[in-house]
């Protein structure tokens, strides 16, 4: 496809590399000629000089022949009318960055009539992942399948767990549960096991379930199950008002701590239920007052990725119980994150790119083969992906022990009218199920490609 | 960090391609096998299986990591293009055309920079299959051969072929035409082999058998000037050199110009300034010669005047260096038009040498900018250049360029004058060396060919080629450690 990206900050970067290493011809427009110059260096885009909302720019990026325009420049403003004059002028699709609050919910307004295919929100988007990561506190990470019906759960295997030294086949003692380990980054490598594979402690294991064994299945393996009732959010940026809007009629107790005082005045205005603290997040006597140390959770959201993660740290060293999400927006040195014990992380970045990397997949596929849905997990590079089984594909019934499929792919689930299936090797794929595939070849969009 | 493994294996698949193409004069070779007195096809064979061993060892280093910095790329195209002349002279050797090795690489380095500049004395009597590897050479540097082999290959990925294509496509300022760096490659070959395809055509159609046909097609398309005959075009048809004049201004002329046109962009391509200025000072110099000349020979008729000065201005500011009179028989002020010619060069992004058309707009232009300031001092004058802003960093570069580029002139100049020959035979040598030229004045001009120079002023020449040829830097940085001190000098370690 030929895709144009508008503005190359943390997110139009990663989107760009994203969709050019996935095969795409993307051309990029900022205003700032040094950024493209980084780009055209690590990444196989051209670029153009200019604002994207300026005619003769967009035509001479072609606009005419691009069949999807991402404005993700720093103003909503600027994205929402570059879509706009994009839409005019002959692009196919358009997608928007719009994150401001307020924007957000009169979207579905003026949307339709821009002829918007997309906007997407990355503060909102890290915030309902922070909302799941919280009602799982052993999770890190936790992505949602096979609309909603599936949650994808990644965590860290500690001492407490009872699948620690055991293979994944005699890892589950209880016949009920519906779990399938599909995936397990030790160190740097990463695995897709079978049903021998020994589980070892500090392992990070992924792992699928239905929606409703969630509880069940850390409790049976000897993990924490009871979601968060003490939150503290430091920092109260974009993030920390979707968060608190969720969470300001409900039981549980939010403190948020922010720095300026017209933010947390505005703040309190919005949310009575909530405790606002105007305050220094990086003091220690002010978060140790504030009874940091009696959280359940602790989510740090200021504006600098060092910050949060010396927070997450600060709280993970007063007590090992406590969740700790933190934000980062840059990932520059992820061999050294890796290594710290920081509980969960969130990339508002990543989050959109995968979101557009998802649309642009299913998009450019769609006549092609039957791709659903796309997901990526473990620093994202294990893909989850969701099939829709066509009437002529060739694992059509045949049982899955049968089957020859490439190594490095697991057939994860089947969702057949409503049921989940986490299947074995007696079972079979009928024609229109819902297949979720987990791979670490990335670019599959074909399932009977997955055949050996 | 210099990525040497990356580096090793790329070279390796380079060397392959050679062999690759080395098949080429192999099979002319064969054909001509009766007609030749002295057939080259085993020295052909040797050469490609030598090539094969060198390149099979090298690509043993097979990268894991498979990025490459700007340094790495400067690095793969000056090594890739001295390994290309080096291999590439072995089949002159071997088959006895060139025994003198020194000579053999001139001769090499002379066909792949696109240059012309020979070293033998008698053309007509080598073997069709070594004329065709000499012409072929031209037509493989023209275009380059890391662009080639990007085009077939994926190599470094990412943004690191970007990095290649800069260090070996002329210009100030090299971009894509479109988002993949793979894509881009393969439009440039095939609008250069389509161009090539043409060219050969009309020139069947003439006076040409099929064999002089696609030599001459090759040494124009690379814009070299390697021809099969002693007096190179002068005894072909009236027909067959206006083709080649007008192939040689259109090899000339910056391929972007021909992918808007094809793109039906037809407003955009004739807006390009650098075409413009191009073809008006082809235009100026032709009349300015065509008048000059008229009073020497009073009884060639018009016709013969303006296609014998149009035919050498082509040849000149295209760099190709073909002739088809003695260009050193004509007076004075024409020699001077023709050298400044050679000194211009054609326009960027094209297969011809020279300065670069381009980089003349833009120093005269900043030149302009300079001035006025000193006149209104507070002045801000933003340089524009096709309607659009200069960076200073391309400002900069393209001044620099012009002062290294002159430095090197003078140096090679001094080193080449220890030979005592006369000044203007020195001179004009180096600047058609530099510039990929071929011809020269003065005993250049009289005997054609590069023979009577010392080992040592072959030997300045041959790096002068390379230099014009990869416009300077990435030969530079091969030498870095001479000029950028410590920084550079762990690197020459490193690249050991």
């Amino acid at each position: 496809m030929r895709i144009t990206v508008v503005g190359i900050g943390k997110v139009g970067f990663t989107v760009a590399e994203v969709l050019s290493k996935e095969g795409h011809d993307i051309t990029v427009i900022d205003r700032n000629s040094s950024f493209l110059q980084d780009i055209s260096g690590s990444v196989d885009v051209i670029g153009i000089c200019g604002s994207g909302t300026d005619k003769n720019i967009l035509e001479e990026s072609n606009i005419k022949e691009c069949d999807l325009l991402i404005a993700l420049t720093g103003s909503d403003e600027t994205n929402l009318l570059c879509c706009l004059v994009a839409k005019t002028m002959g692009a196919k699709e358009t997608i928007a960055r719009v994150r401001s609050p307020e924007y957000d919910n009169d979207l579905s307004l003026i949307g339709d009539t821009m002829g918007l295919s997309m906007s997407v929100n990355p503060e909102r988007e890290a915030a309902s992942e922070i909302l799941n990561i919280l009602k799982h506190p052993s999770a890190k990470n936790i992505d949602v399948l096979a609309n909603g019906a599936i949650d994808l759960i990644s965590f860290t295997v500690d001492d407490r767990c009872t699948m620690c030294g055991k293979k994944i086949k005699d890892a589950f003692k209880n016949p009920k549960h519906h779990i399938l380990v599909c995936a397990v980054r030790r160190g740097n490598e990463i695995y897709i096991p079978d049903g021998n594979f020994v589980i070892q402690k500090n392992d990070i294991a992924a792992v699928i379930a239905p929606k409703d064994e969630i509880c069940d299945f850390f409790k049976g393996v000897g993990l924490p199950y009871a979601s968060a009732k003490n939150i503290m959010i430091i920092g109260g940026g974009r993030i920390a008002h979707y968060l608190a809007r969720e969470f300001d009629k409900s039981r549980i107790n939010v403190t948020i701590i922010e720095k300026e005082p017209e933010v947390a005045e505005r703040l309190s205005f919005l949310f009575p239920n909530t405790n606002i603290i105007c305050g220094n997040g990086t003091n220690r006597s002010t978060l140790l007052e504030e009874g940091i140390a009696e959280m359940d959770a602790v989510v740090s959201l200021t504006g600098l990725d060092e910050e949060n993660i010396v927070l997450s740290l600060f709280a993970k060293g007063l007590d090992e119980r406590i969740k700790t999400i933190a934000k980062v927006n840059k990932t520059v040195f992820h061999e050294v994150m890796k290594k710290l014990d920081i509980g969960s992380v969130v990339y508002p970045k990543y989050i959109t790119a995968n979101r557009i990397l998802r649309h642009v997949r299913a998009k450019h596929k769609m006549v092609a083969s039957n791709l659903e849905n796309l997901y990526r997990i473990i620093d994202n590079e294990v893909e989850a992906l969701e099939f829709r089984v066509g009437e002529n594909s060739s694992l059509i019934g045949q049982p899955l022990c049968e089957l020859t499929i490439k190594p490095n792919v697991l057939i994860g689930c089947i969702k057949r009218d409503g049921k989940i299936i986490i299947p074995h090797g007696d079972d079979y794929i009928k024609p229109n199920d819902l297949v979720i595939i987990i791979t670490k070849i990335c670019g599959i969009s074909d399932i009977d490609s997955i055949k050996g | 960090m210099t990525n040497k493994r990356m580096i090793a294996y790329i070279l390796g698949i380079l060397l392959w391609l050679e062999a690759a193409v080395m098949l080429l004069p192999c099979i002319i070779g064969l054909i001509y096998m009766k007609a030749d007195t002295l057939s080259p096809v085993g020295s052909f064979i040797i050469s490609i299986s030598i090539l094969l061993a060198c390149g099979g060892i090298l690509l043993t280093f097979k990268p894991k990591d498979k990025t490459i910095y700007s340094r790495d790329g400067f690095v793969i195209v000056s090594l890739g293009w001295i390994a290309f002349s080096l291999f590439g002279a072995l089949p002159f050797t071997f088959s006895g055309a060139i025994p003198n090795y020194l000579d053999a690489v001139f001769e090499a380095v002379s066909g792949f920079t696109t240059t012309g500049a020979s070293i033998l004395t008698d053309v007509e009597c080598l073997p069709h299959s070594i004329l065709f590897w000499r012409s072929f050479t031209h037509w493989i540097g023209g275009m380059g051969v890391l662009v080639f082999l990007m085009a077939i290959l994926p190599l470094a990925g990412g943004g690191g072929d970007l990095y290649l294509m800069k260090a070996e496509s002329p210009g100030p300022d090299v971009g894509k035409l479109v988002p993949r760096s793979k894509n881009t490659a393969r439009i440039l070959y095939s609008l250069y082999f389509g161009l090539t395809l043409i060219e050969f055509m009309l020139l069947l159609f003439g006076d040409m058998d099929w064999f002089a046909a696609i030599t001459h097609t090759f040494g124009t398309a690379g814009t070299g000037g390697f021809g099969i005959k002693n007096d190179s075009i002068a005894s072909y048809s009236s027909y067959s050199q206006i083709v080649i004049t007008v192939f040689m201004i259109l090899f000339g002329v910056n391929f972007n110009v021909f992918f808007l046109l094809i793109c039906k962009k037809v407003k955009e391509a004739l807006k390009s300034e650098e075409l413009r200025v191009y073809l008006g000072i082809i235009f100026v110099s032709i009349v300015l010669i065509a008048i000059n000349i008229s009073s020497i020979y009073p009884d060639w008729s018009f016709f013969q005047i303006v296609n014998k000065s149009s035919f050498q201005v082509a040849s000149y500011i295209t760099t190709t260096g073909f002739t088809t009179t003695a260009a050193n028989d004509f007076p004075n002020f024409s020699r001077m038009i023709l050298l400044i010619l050679m000194c211009v060069g054609a326009c960027a992004g094209s297969t011809g040498g020279g300065f670069k058309i381009a980089r003349i707009i833009l120093i005269f232009k900043n030149a302009k900018r300079e001035i006025k300031r000193l006149i209104h001092p507070r002045s801000v004058n933003a340089i524009t250049f096709d309607g659009k802003n200069v960076d200073t960093d391309v400002r900069h570069g393209t001044n620099v360029f012009f002062v290294i580029y002159a430095i090197i002139t003078a140096l090679s100049f001094l080193i080449v004058s220890i030979d005592d020959v006369d000044l203007l035979s020195a001179v004009s040598g180096v600047v058609s060396a530099l510039n990929n030229i071929g011809p020269g004045f003065g005993r250049l001009g009289i005997e054609c060919h590069f023979a009577f120079f010392s080992p040592l002023s072959k030997i300045i020449f041959i790096f002068d080629m390379l230099f014009g040829r990869l416009e300077i830097y990435p030969m530079l940085i091969l030498f870095a450690p001479l000029i950028v001190g410590k920084n550079g000098r762990t690197f020459r370690r490193r690249i050991k």
